[in-house]
């Protein structure tokens, strides 16, 4: 059997294949990492904390890279990454001390897993359905013009405009012309990172959609932004599990390497597609996800091992899904832009 | 990997975390020379153009 560095070629290549995989959606919507990664691990018989610290540590280089290829783009807002940091903090902190209250009574596992499904399954319903429904003033379509330039305010979604007119001073102007109070967005940061600190994901499907939802910042940036605060919650958590040792370099290496040239691919994509047909898709993928933790937490609960597998090949079949129809939609816009372009030429 | 496998506490989590950190600046540095060099060319075949 060929190794390299001591690792079997095919388990690099099964890491990085599925590294560009994960990447693709994470640089594309600035989410779906740790969500995807480390039940996979799970499923593939690695240890539970070396499944979260490897996934955090992918996660963490993940946003690295895609940070600072959504900062090439302009699409990285700082000053409210550092506020949706200050409040994400503060928010954690509490969720973990609601969580180990749930532990202490014995509740902690069966609640979180019903307010993952709820959550992802919710959010999936509302993207989804927003989405075919059509003029539903926005939805997440990363509309690029929109990251260095004014939002149209028939793009903010209605309860983004309820939220920004609430002028309760300090008001705060954001990328995209907006100006919404310091207030309103420490508390979108306090309740995602008090949800992100509760069920223990770096937040990025909730964070994600509740900057474009809440707070009306155009998606590219709220996708750089994002991503920009996955940097620091991430870092600080894959740190402090390898100080137990438990970050598995055999898995983060090659899925790092994989993801790294899909997450370019995902970035990339973001100005290329305008995509209303991906935001089922995605929409969709967060069902699945729904469905696939509901499965997983059943099969642990009966003792029904193959819902686990079932369970890996839901997430995994939904990620492919996404992925394929990014690729796809992007090399349409890449051939009708070469034919519109040809058409004028001649 | 890389006679990593024991690394733990502050001084075995930094160089972890820097291993990563450093392969993260690396890719991103590898795959942006490559996609300056080749980018336009798989953009262009995508498209269709000449």
């Amino acid at each position: 059997m060929i190794e390299l560095f001591g690792v079997s070629a095919s388990l690099l290549a099964l890491f990085a294949g599925f590294g560009v995989l994960i990447g693709l959606l994470f640089g594309f919507f600035g989410m779906g990492g740790s969500f995807l990664v480390t039940p996979a691990l799970m499923v593939m018989g690695y240890k539970t904390d070396v499944a979260v610290a490897s996934g955090l540590a992918f996660v963490f280089a993940t946003s690295v890279i895609a940070t600072l290829k959504h900062r090439d783009l302009g699409q990285v807002d700082y000053k409210l990454g550092v506020l949706m940091i200050a409040g994400t903090t503060a928010g954690i902190e509490v969720g973990k001390i609601g969580l180990h209250y749930l532990q202490d009574i014995g509740l902690a596992d069966t609640v979180v897993s019903v307010i993952y499904v709820l959550l992802l399954g919710g959010i999936g319903v509302f993207i989804t359905y927003t989405a075919l429904k059509g003029g539903d003033g926005g939805g997440l379509s990363p509309d690029h013009d929109a990251a260095d330039g004014e939002i149209n305010a028939d793009d903010i979604p209605d309860i983004a405009k309820k939220i920004q007119s609430y002028r309760v001073p300090p008001m705060i102007s954001l990328r995209g012309g907006i100006k919404v109070s310091l207030w309103m967005i420490l508390v979108v940061a306090f309740a995602t990172g008090l949800l992100s600190g509760f069920l223990g994901v770096g937040g990025g499907f909730i964070r994600m959609p509740a900057l474009f939802y809440l707070i009306g910042v155009p998606v590219p940036i709220a996708v750089g932004t994002d991503l920009f605060e996955i940097v620091f919650s991430g870092g600080i958590g894959s740190f402090l599990y390898a100080m137990d040792g438990a970050v598995d370099l055999q898995i983060v290496v090659p899925l790092l390497a994989g993801s790294a040239g899909g997450a370019r691919i995902g970035a990339a994509a973001t100005s290329l597609v305008d995509e209303d047909e991906i935001k089922v898709y995605f929409g969709v993928m967060l069902l699945l996800g729904a469905i696939a933790v509901a499965l997983r937490k059943i099969g642990t609960f009966m003792d029904i091992p193959v819902l686990q597998s079932v369970s890996l090949a839901v997430i995994l079949g939904a990620a492919t899904l996404v992925a394929g129809a990014v690729v796809v939609s992007s090399i349409r816009a890449l051939r009708a832009d070469s034919e519109s372009s040809t058409g004028i030429t001649n | 990997m890389f006679g990593l496998e024991n690394a733990a506490g502050i001084d075995g989590a930094l160089l972890v975390i820097g291993v990563v950190l450093a392969e993260a600046i690396l890719l991103y540095v590898g795959y942006g020379l490559l996609e300056q060099l080749l980018g336009s060319t798989v953009v262009d075949a995508i498209g269709g153009k000449e």
